[in-house]
């Protein structure tokens, strides 16, 4: 059940409310959606009720490309559960996307399909999708 | 606020390895800690009026009633984490100072018996997450965008910010490994030190690598036990048992956007994402004070992960931003260096009472009886955990 690398998520709902649920709604096509603000521009992940840049209430969804770069990372080797000892060592990292600003539409995502030794800040990478249950699918992260 | 209020008593249990403190509880330590506190400054609880806590530390309500306080005319905590450590003092200073209380308590008491601080997730099943008691209730909406990346661990989270801050200024593991080694040093001296033993470069370097790139030894150790702090106003602690330490400056906060930091948010503007998240906190405290870095004689840095105390150096102006790494190598941070650290041996090597053996040590250093003494120390910076905002700075002197 545990693939190497492959961090399981202990969640299998997205617990969304109406601000949330179009991008779990995505993520189920194989979508990576991002909230933009209507009146600005900011670019929002997750989205929120409120644009920090403008304080506008207003917002729209839009698809990204799924390409990103590698902001900051972490390469996790002390399993912290024991379901985690088949897992680690895994690869948390924080990914700006493509055509947004990043901060403020970072996504924290686990990179698979990697030698962790050989990840480092900068690296291209592409978003993929894993289905967890009916109504979770989960952005993954995969090299370029 | 400056000078006009003093901490006049500190009181502790013993540290203790976690889960170590059985049969006692959080509320026995916490009393332990308060009586004597008030003892240390010659006051009892007949004096007590206030509480100003951080991170939800207890329950004044409980701890009123348990130990018969007269009355209490002032209870408030600083919200998040270990953030507010630091930040309590000035937390009950505001209180002093404009009226509301004389005598007032900064507490943390810590129990980690079947649960670990900090929000690790080391079970399966529903995510343990706060939920405001005032909204609909349940999970957050905004949990599930962090919950699939694997970072379930304060740990990760502050790697992930080291992993930056080397990219950007070519820090490296050197730099950590001094940092532990300093505190060691220090720690080995104190009886009350939970890890006494001497640290090797070699052992550091051969130790488990936790989360890249920090190893076993850059992250605190997990302990037990209570601090109590007691502030009252300036002139009343020329009456008390101590020599008064006068609260020089404390500030608290944080950028807007710096918010949640960690865990889950990591969305901190480029410009400040490889930090403490302090620099404002430590501009209004210096402000405040009427004084710089170059006045500090000992630095007391909150260090639940040793990167942090390097970014902390450069945050609080010790050194240029991006040069924490070389000004450690340097030796600054030892005993006798530029700016002594960590005197105690902090959270690495003392124990991990959420910043509070911090401002025991400065009370101590300021008093001139701590272990590690500082010759001449006159001015201490101590400092609330690198965190979710407020993060907090206080400046004392004697």
């Amino acid at each position: 059940m545990s693939k190497p690398g492959v961090y399981p998520p202990i969640i299998s709902d997205p617990y969304a409310d109406a601000v949330t649920q179009p991008f779990w709604d995505a993520t189920r096509k194989g979508r990576l959606a991002c909230s933009r603000c209507t009146t600005c521009g900011t670019m929002l992940l997750p989205p929120q009720p409120r644009c920090y840049h403008c304080q506008g209430a207003h917002f729209e969804w839009v698809e990204l490309s799924g390409g990103g770069t590698v902001y900051s990372f972490t390469v996790v080797r002390h399993a912290l559960r024991p379901d985690l000892q088949a897992v680690v060592p895994y690869v948390s990292a924080v990914i700006e996307l493509e055509g947004t600003q990043g901060a403020g539409a970072r996504l924290l995502a686990n990179i698979i399909d990697v030698d962790p030794a050989t990840v480092r800040i900068g690296d291209k990478v592409k978003i993929v999708f894993d289905e967890v249950s009916d109504t979770l699918t989960v952005p993954r992260a995969i090299p370029a | 606020m400056r000078d006009k209020t003093a901490v006049v008593g500190v009181g502790s249990t013993p540290y203790w390895k976690r889960g170590g403190s059985l049969p006692e509880s959080d509320t026995s330590m916490a009393c332990t800690a308060i009586l004597a506190a008030l003892d240390d400054a010659g006051l009892t609880i007949k004096d007590l009026d206030g509480f100003a806590i951080y991170s939800s530390s207890c329950d004044p309500a409980l701890l009123a009633s348990v130990l018969g306080v007269p009355e209490v005319r002032f209870a408030a905590t600083l919200t998040s984490g270990g953030g507010g450590s630091a930040g309590s003092i000035g937390l009950a200073s505001a209180a002093i100072v404009s009226g509301q209380a004389e005598v007032v308590v900064s507490l943390m008491t810590l129990q980690q018996v079947g649960r670990r601080l900090g929000g690790t997730q080391t079970g399966s099943g529903a995510p343990v997450v706060r939920a405001s008691p005032y909204g609909s209730g349940g999970v957050p909406p905004t949990y599930a965008f962090g919950a699939f990346s694997g970072v379930i661990s304060p740990g990760h989270s502050f790697s992930i910010l080291t992993q930056r801050h080397m990219h950007l200024y070519g820090t490296t593991r050197e730099h950590l490994c001094e940092i532990a080694i300093n505190q060691r040093n220090n720690a080995i001296k104190r009886p009350t030190s939970i890890r006494r033993e001497p640290l090797t470069r070699d052992e550091y370097f051969n130790a488990p690598m936790l989360s890249d790139p920090l190893c076993l030894f850059d992250y605190t150790m997990e302990s037990d036990g209570a601090i109590a702090v007691i502030t009252t106003t300036a002139e009343r602690a020329r009456d008390c048992r101590q020599r008064p330490v006068y609260v020089m400056a404390s500030a608290n906060g944080g950028m807007g956007r710096w918010g949640p930091a960690i865990g889950a948010y990591f969305q901190q503007p480029d410009e400040y994402f490889a930090s403490s998240g302090h620099r404002p906190v430590a501009r209004r405290m210096y402000e405040m004070a009427g004084v710089g870095p170059d006045d500090v004689d000992v630095a007391l840095l909150y260090d639940h992960f040793s990167p942090m105390v390097l970014m902390q150096l450069e945050d609080y102006g010790f050194c240029p931003i991006g040069e924490g790494g070389p000004f450690i190598a340097e030796g600054a941070i030892r005993l006798g260096g530029k700016i002594p650290v960590n005197t105690h041996g902090g959270h690495l090597s003392e124990a991990y009472i959420i910043g509070m053996t911090h401002v025991r040590e400065a009370v101590e250093q300021l008093r001139g009886v701590a272990v590690n003494q500082v010759e001449n120390a006159e001015i201490a910076l101590v400092t609330g955990g690198p965190a979710s905002l407020p993060v907090s700075g206080t400046l004392l002197r004697r």
